[in-house]
């Protein structure tokens, strides 16, 4: 089997008109964990929406493809179907709907009539999931994000991503409300996922969510593209010293894109 | 302008109607009455909706149902409903008026619990019926439906739980309706002290539907202690012109009214839903979805009045509109002077799925008093494009997210039914109301 890859190239994307990515290229395989980091206003949550297809979120040029394939030719629901998966920074709540009914729609949707996951085969696994993610039994049963407290609504995503088993992962800030433990928790389901059938991109600010799960590559991004790329020391370096010292190597005053 | 209504019965026809049925003197006279009432009276004037082209005249007067009594003769739909011979336990089922199926469980009747038709409860407990019928909840005399109503009286059920009676297994009832016929149903229920009860009923209509009229009135009398839960799907069909007001008089200290109420007629609409709040520290919940499909036209009101103090009201209405339907929620919490502590609250959504469908939804709040909390919020717009994304990174395609997401806006009414099978039967309809 080949393995899975995401590979972008030149990206452009504007939100109402207004640039904020402005040539960002990756190439993430399966088996390799990718950290883009940077400061806030550097577009990194940009990316992320906009590979997913985010509808406020415009690509204005360059490409992307998923295993070979246009990604932006595809739908939002064809991308996850082909197994790309974005763990948001701010995921909707849906009144109504229970986190179980969701997920196993979630988890059907890319099966034939004759093979979809039976109730007794959910259960199973999303016991399974759930005491990785040390969650709550209830929470299956609860409305999807309704309610939820931040942690909670991170945790929801990696908890749908443990039973989606998608084949590259986005995570957008996925640490950010967490506290050591919950962040331990949700780091420990990710690195489950850790096989060469499994790529992952984790955007975050800080590096303390690296230090529980150890990044092949780690990308600096600022003005809308990747400025510096290196391997996990560059994070421990982002960790003593900050960002400062990347905009005085490469001469630049303002980091942010998109400001008014 | 007056409309006025012209009937397919004459006041002798009517007579003879009413001592076919062996009916008490004083309810033949009440029809009489209103029969006259009916005609002179102006139509209900449902706020920014107009009634007055509607059918409320043309349809037939003549029950030709036969009446059976066994469960294979029942249709499918019924039987749908019903979920299975094995599952009845407390049963009545009416076709085009005609009772063909009671069952109750022998420890109610034997505990004093009355469930029976109209027919059979005004020959059995006429002054039980006569202390409540049409007499604080609904006056006869309010508008012509109303007097039409008392007048033309064809179909219902009566339940009594007494004092202190628990009663644990949903009460059913399912009003069929076929052909042309003029349905004019009435349930009338009443829950004595520490009582409770749950009702589920639904309406439908069978074989070919002509145009016809359905004209239901619905009473509610809660006492002291007593909790009730009424759960309704009303599913006529588009050729089908409905009025139907359920009130409930909860007069009772700490009593409880909980409605559920799946309004989801394909044909024009009427429907009010009034709670009065008497009794100190007493509750009332309305919970109503509706799906607007079509052409049709209705008019959703539901009306929260507190009139006791500590009282708590709470209004939740939800909408899916779609092709060229139009629709108007009004939903009105009143505090009268006197209620202090009161809370009235309530939230009206409308989703509209279509550029040509029309939602409005109005939340109102008169307050009397000034030692209340109430609040109130409403919104129409289109299903929420974030929403959608998140559903669909997820795998779902558009169809099935939007799916998703409407069954869980009509959910609200669905959960709170309390028999199985009337909630599958509920999700049935909303699948072929949206798709």
């Amino acid at each position: 089997m080949t393995k899975p890859s995401l590979s972008v190239k030149d990206l452009h994307v504007s939100i109402e008109d207004k640039e904020i990515l402005k040539g960002f290229g990756i190439d993430v395989k399966g088996g390799e964990i990718h950290a883009i980091m940077g400061p806030n206003g550097t577009g990194k949550s940009t990316l992320a929406s906009a590979l997913m297809g985010h509808p406020n979120y415009e690509v204005t040029s360059g490409e992307a493809t998923f295993n070979g394939e246009d990604l932006f030719e595809m739908e939002v629901d064809e991308r996850a179907r082909a197994g790309l998966f974005l763990a948001m920074q701010y995921p909707s709540e849906v009144s109504g709907v229970t986190n179980a009914d969701f997920i196993r729609s979630a988890m059907n949707a890319d099966r034939d009539e004759d093979d979809q996951v039976s109730l007794m085969q959910f259960i199973r696994k999303i016991d399974d999931k759930m005491s990785t993610l040390e969650i709550d039994q209830s929470f299956q049963h609860r409305y999807l994000n309704e309610g939820f407290s931040g942690g909670e609504k991170k945790r929801n995503e990696i908890l749908q991503l443990l039973m989606l088993e998608p084949k590259i992962a986005i995570l957008d800030e996925i640490d950010s409300g967490l506290d050591i433990d919950a962040l331990k928790v949700v780091a420990k389901g990710i690195n489950e996922m850790r096989s060469d059938d499994f790529g992952c991109m984790i955007i975050t600010h800080y590096q303390r969510l690296l230090n529980y799960i150890e990044p092949d590559f780690v990308h600096v991004m600022m003005q809308g593209k990747i400025v510096k790329s290196g391997g996990p020391e560059l994070a421990k370096k982002l960790e003593e010293k900050g960002y400062e010292w990347i905009k005085e190597e490469l001469g630049i005053e303002d980091e942010r894109v998109g400001q008014e | 302008m007056t409309t006025e209504l012209t009937f397919p019965v004459n006041e002798q026809q009517l007579q003879s109607f009413s001592k076919d049925r062996q009916e008490p003197q004083w309810f033949t006279d009440q029809r009489l009455a209103a029969l006259d009432k009916a005609g002179k009276l102006e139509l209900p004037k449902p706020d920014k909706t107009k009634i007055t082209k509607w059918n409320f005249s043309s349809y037939s007067y003549d029950a030709n149902a036969e009446a059976s009594s066994s469960y294979a003769e029942l249709s499918d739909a019924v039987r749908t409903l019903v979920g299975g011979e094995s599952k009845i336990e407390n049963l009545l089922t009416q076709k085009n008026g005609r009772t063909n199926y009671t069952a109750v469980q022998e420890e109610l009747t034997n505990q004093g619990v009355i469930f029976t038709d109209m027919q059979t409860a005004l020959q059995e407990h006429g002054d039980l019926v006569q202390k409540y019928f049409m007499q604080d909840a609904v006056s006869v005399d309010e508008h012509s439906l109303t007097a039409a109503h008392a007048a033309l009286l064809n179909g219902g059920v009566f339940i009594y739980v007494p004092q202190n009676v628990e009663v644990k297994a949903p009460l059913q009832a399912i009003f069929a309706h076929e052909g042309s016929f003029g349905l004019y149903n009435h349930v009338l229920i009443v829950a004595e002290a520490n009582s409770s009860l749950t009702y589920i009923e639904n309406y439908l209509s069978e074989g070919s539907s002509n145009e016809a009229v359905a004209n239901v009135i619905a009473e509610v009398y809660v006492a002291d202690g007593a909790k009730v839960n009424y759960g309704a799907v009303d599913n006529f069909a588009d050729s089908v012109t409905t009025y139907v007001n359920r009130r409930g008089q909860v007069n009772g200290t700490d009593a409880e009214l909980y409605w559920a109420l799946g309004l989801m007629n394909d044909g024009n609409t009427v429907s009010e839903n009034t709670t009065y709040l008497h009794g100190r520290g007493s509750r009332g919940d309305t919970k109503s979805v509706t799906i607007g499909r079509g052409t049709q036209t209705s008019n959703f009101t539901t009306n929260m009045i507190h009139f006791g103090k500590d009282t708590d009201g709470q209004i939740l209405k939800h909408g899916v509109m779609k092709e060229q339907a139009t629709s108007i929620f009004n939903g009105i919490s009143k505090i009268e002077h006197g209620a202090t502590k009161a809370n009235g609250e309530q939230t009206e959504r409308v989703l509209m799925l279509s550029e040509k469908a029309r939602g409005d939804a109005n939340p109102i709040l008169l307050i009397e008093e000034d030692d209340v909390t109430a609040g109130h919020a409403a919104s129409v717009g289109k299903i929420d494009p974030l929403q959608m994304f998140y559903l669909m990174s997820r795998g779902l395609s558009r169809k099935e997210a939007e799916r998703l997401i409407i069954h869980g806006f009509l959910e609200p009414v669905v959960g709170a039914l309390a028999i199985d099978s009337v909630k599958e039967q509920m999700y049935d309809v909303i699948e072929r109301k949206v798709y």
